[in-house]
């Protein structure tokens, strides 16, 4: 990689530097809580309850956020070894061995500060074993309170009564009653209830800034624009008016790229010209983020669509918070989420992408250390390349381990996939002659 | 006919870098092949050079049979033309190797016992081409550096015992020179001038011969486009639009080897791709080893290295094999220490040598099972693709996990990459001409 270039600073577009704020604020806002007296609890991104954490004043602590921030940083790699180095094994996922390193460097935080220990952590168990082995560990550590909610599968591919009844039983008798301990407050409704009004709304211009990527060209990258896009929502700041006004602005800004008929922003400027449009299927590579992305733009290849995107919840389909059934619709939200849904439902997600999207195909990068996303996903590249008849490509990295980053091979695979595909384009246009 | 259109495709590998030229129809005319070196430009451009040679001796042979010679004669004729036309290019070769030692030594006034072993050893070589290329001998490679190398290193392993001079001095000074000589490109003429000075050794050729080589001779060669590809793909010098996914050359190189191929399995120096390919030749759907190298062809060549045995000795051994032992990891880091923990348990070299190579196969064929099977037919390529042991494994696990599929493997498959490299040119200067 040419360092000169790599140095050049990034290209930001105003929301995103919004966006950067925003962030930093919640890590200096944790980093001064042990001074003010704010109580914080550690929770995972999948059926996070950022509006009831909210409605009790209670700061959320993400540490797959922390994970995937310090890989961007470049201190991932030195946080993975000393989790190694303290007997976790290679295979384990490199979220935990990211998180873990941190919090035995003395929990520094991307920011540079320190954050504080959890007072609570929300265990939102959402289709991953591992979140469950990551706070059993935690809570050896720290010695906090753990409170479980344990989320059905939808192994049928649907949300049944009892299972809502289920989840919202652990709300109101397990989940609530350990944040009203925490925090010292009583469980106020009216506050959810507000919180979730703001939520719904947000969602309205994030699923509008999602769908924008229908457009030709898209004014949008979906995965790597994408996780920029989800950011607030997906973190500390579904509920808040701060996210209500980013969500507003965001849909502006694209907007305005949609009438001027403009492509992505990416690191290195606006892209050339559209000329793949690609659906993809697992999280990205959080060490070579900027790498991985241009190798992409490089080739005129946007992705309009990803999955990864909905892992912090599936809006697209319809699915709003909605304040006049509190506890019922954060229990659907978290039945929702990506990684809860069955393989079929997934397949089924990625064919109406390709479809609705006009895609060239389904890409998948399949990740090393999360067994959660990976199971199934080559039958899931058969099944969508047969409905759809789209190819399908498969690349190979992983969430936060530089070691599993090989760029020459990765850039092999997906040129070969982008010429795959404009082969296929030539055969059909002669055949169609 | 005074001149002739070619289109060039190239296929840069990690060990080997081949080129395939074909002629305005889309038929081949030469193929050529050299070692890949530390100058990829001077890579390609050798393999070119090669595939053009051979695409001449293709013209002589047309030219001749044009002529009235019978085919039988044909053959006869060029295979002794072509042997003395190796001899000059070897000479060629051998003569820049001891301008470049000379210059060396002369730079680093070295000893005077030094000079006298080096000289000693390169005129002893140059005495000795005649007999390396005499009719009915036989080469253990066709590449300068592998030939030159072989004898130069005995050679002065004597000298140096003999004068009491360093053997690593004198070894050191062959891989300086070999990297500079390598790098040289051909002189310009270097066809006609090889070709006029093997004809003359040819006693009693008939004048046809000398004719055709003339014809050919003064032919104007005007490469029409090249295409590019291979595993040094992002170092390679050719401009961005002409270069090619290898997965995609692979595939039409296949295909145009074997119209009915719908997979294809190429096992290379550094990398495994299993591939499925349309009845056009377009590929549909392709994996490969990720970063990786374990059960590549790099690991046959730890294998041998750690055996004290050729590449090309490892195939046969194995199939001598009644017991392989049954093996499962094929990590080249680890191939070292795995062979001697075997043999140290007392297994035979060849059975284990027969695991080895099944274990190989095993890892192609998860890749082939990933990439949505075997279709019939089934085309191997890739340099593993010549090891007659790895060919049998593969025959078998196909037979039981897929039945009886029509598995074809050309002599020519090391050239399947540079074959599509080479068509995907031809189409594209097709349709530009079309357009």
């Amino acid at each position: 990689m040419n360092k000169k270039e790599e140095s050049k600073a990034a290209q930001k577009d105003s929301s995103q530097i919004r966006q950067k704020n925003m962030i930093a604020a919640h890590y200096s806002r944790l980093a001064r809580a042990p001074e003010t007296g704010e109580k914080c609890a550690y929770t995972f991104v999948p059926g996070n309850l950022t509006e009831l954490l909210r409605s009790f004043d209670l700061l959320p602590v993400l540490p797959e956020i922390n994970a995937l921030q310090s890989a961007m940083r470049g201190k991932s790699r030195d946080y993975i070894r000393l989790a190694e180095k303290a007997g976790h094994s290679e295979d384990v996922c490199t979220y935990v061995k990211c998180d873990l390193g941190m919090m035995e460097s003395g929990n520094i935080g991307p920011t540079g500060e320190r954050l504080p220990d959890p007072d609570l952590l929300l265990l939102s168990y959402t289709g991953c074993f591992t979140f469950m082995k990551w706070f059993e560990i935690l809570r050896e550590e720290y010695d906090a309170p753990v409170a479980m909610l344990h989320v059905p599968y939808q192994g049928d591919g649907e949300i049944t009564d009892s299972m809502r009844k289920y989840v919202v039983d652990q709300l109101r008798n397990k989940v609530i009653p350990a944040m009203e301990k925490v925090s010292g407050r009583a469980y106020d409704e009216d506050r959810l209830k507000e919180e979730l009004a703001r939520s719904a709304k947000a969602e309205d211009d994030l699923v509008a800034v999602l769908e924008s990527a229908r457009n030709k060209p898209s004014p949008i990258d979906a995965y790597f624009g994408g996780v920029y896009y989800i950011g607030p929502i997906f973190t500390a700041f579904r509920g808040s008016e701060e996210a209500v006004g980013y969500y507003e602005a965001l849909r502006a800004e694209i907007e305005e790229r949609v009438r001027l008929g403009k492509g992505p922003i990416t690191p290195d400027g606006e892209m050339g010209p559209e000329k793949y449009r690609i659906v993809v299927e697992g999280p990205p590579n959080w060490t070579s983020f900027r790498e991985f992305w241009r190798m992409f733009a490089e080739e005129g290849a946007v992705v309009v669509a990803s999955s990864y995107t909905k892992v912090g919840g599936v809006y697209d389909n319809g699915f709003r918070h909605d304040p006049s059934r509190p506890l019922e619709t954060l229990a659907e939200y978290c039945m929702g989420c990506y990684t809860n849904l069955n393989l079929p439902s997934r397949v089924d997600m990625l064919v109406r992408y390709v479809e609705e999207y006009e895609a060239d195909g389904l890409l998948i990068n399949s990740i090393k250390s999360c067994n959660s996303f990976s199971a199934g996903q080559l039958m899931m590249l058969r099944e969508v390349e047969n409905r759809t008849g789209k190819p399908g490509g498969f690349i190979e990295s992983d969430l936060v381990d530089p070691r599993y980053f090989s760029a020459a091979n990765i850039k092999n695979r997906l040129e070969s996939y982008f010429q795959m595909i404009e082969q296929k384009r030539a055969g059909v246009a002669a055949r169609g002659a | 006919m005074t001149s002739l259109r070619y289109f060039v495709g190239i296929d840069l590998g990690s060990t080997t870098t081949k080129s395939v030229v074909l002629d305005e129809e889309g038929r081949i005319l030469g193929r050529g092949i050299t070692n890949s070196r530390s100058n990829y430009e001077v890579a390609c451009e050798v393999a070119s050079g090669e595939a053009l040679i051979d695409a001449r001796f293709g013209l002589i042979e047309r030219d001749l049979k044009g002529r009235g010679v019978g085919e039988e004669e044909c053959g006869r004729l060029l295979k002794a033309l072509e042997l003395r036309f190796r001899e000059k290019q070897y000479r060629a070769q051998l003569d820049n190797l001891c301008v470049t030692i000379r210059k060396i030594l002369d730079e680093r006034k070295e000893d005077p016992a030094v000079v006298l072993a080096a000289d000693t050893v390169l005129s002893t070589m140059n005495e000795e081409v005649s007999e390396l290329y005499a009719e009915g001998s036989s080469r253990k490679s066709d590449f300068f550096r592998d030939l030159a190398g072989s004898r130069y290193l005995s050679l002065a392993e004597s000298e140096a015992r003999g004068r009491g001079v360093p053997y690593d001095l004198l070894v050191g000074l062959y891989d300086k020179a070999i990297l500079e000589v390598e790098n040289m490109p051909a002189a310009e003429d270097a066809f006609a001038a090889h070709a006029s000075a093997a004809l003359a050794d040819l006693e009693g050729a008939p004048e046809a011969l000398g004719d055709a080589i003339a014809a050919v001779r003064e032919l104007e060669m005007i490469e029409g486009g090249s295409v590019g590809t291979g595993y040094g793909r992002q170092t390679l010098p050719f401009p961005k639009e002409s270069i090619r996914s290898e997965i995609l050359c692979h595939g039409l190189g296949a295909h145009a080897m074997f119209p009915g191929t719908r997979t294809v399995l190429d096992i290379g120096g550094q990398d495994t791709k299993a591939i499925q390919v349309d009845e056009n030749g377009i590929v549909t759907s392709f994996q490969m080893n990720d970063r990786c190298a374990a059960g590549c062809g790099r690991y046959l060549g730890y294998i041998a290295d750690e055996m004290n045995l050729g590449l090309h000795e490892l195939g046969p051994l194995a199939c001598e094999s009644n017991r392989p032992v049954k093996i499962n990891s094929t990590c080249t880091v680890f191939a070292g220490a795995e062979l001697r923990e075997r043999l140290s348990l007392g297994e035979k070299r060849e059975d284990i040598l027969a695991g080895l190579h099944r274990a190989i196969i095993l890892r192609a064929m998860s890749l082939l099972a990933r990439s949505g099977g075997i279709e019939d037919e089934f085309t191997f390529t890739g340099g593993v693709a010549k090891n007659e042991a790895a060919v049998n494994a593969l025959r078998e696990l196909v037979r039981e996990n897929y039945g009886d599929k029509t598995i074809n493997i050309s002599p020519d498959s090391i050239y399947t990459g540079a074959l599509g490299a080479a068509l995907f040119c031809w189409r594209d200067h097709r349709r530009t001409r079309a357009a």
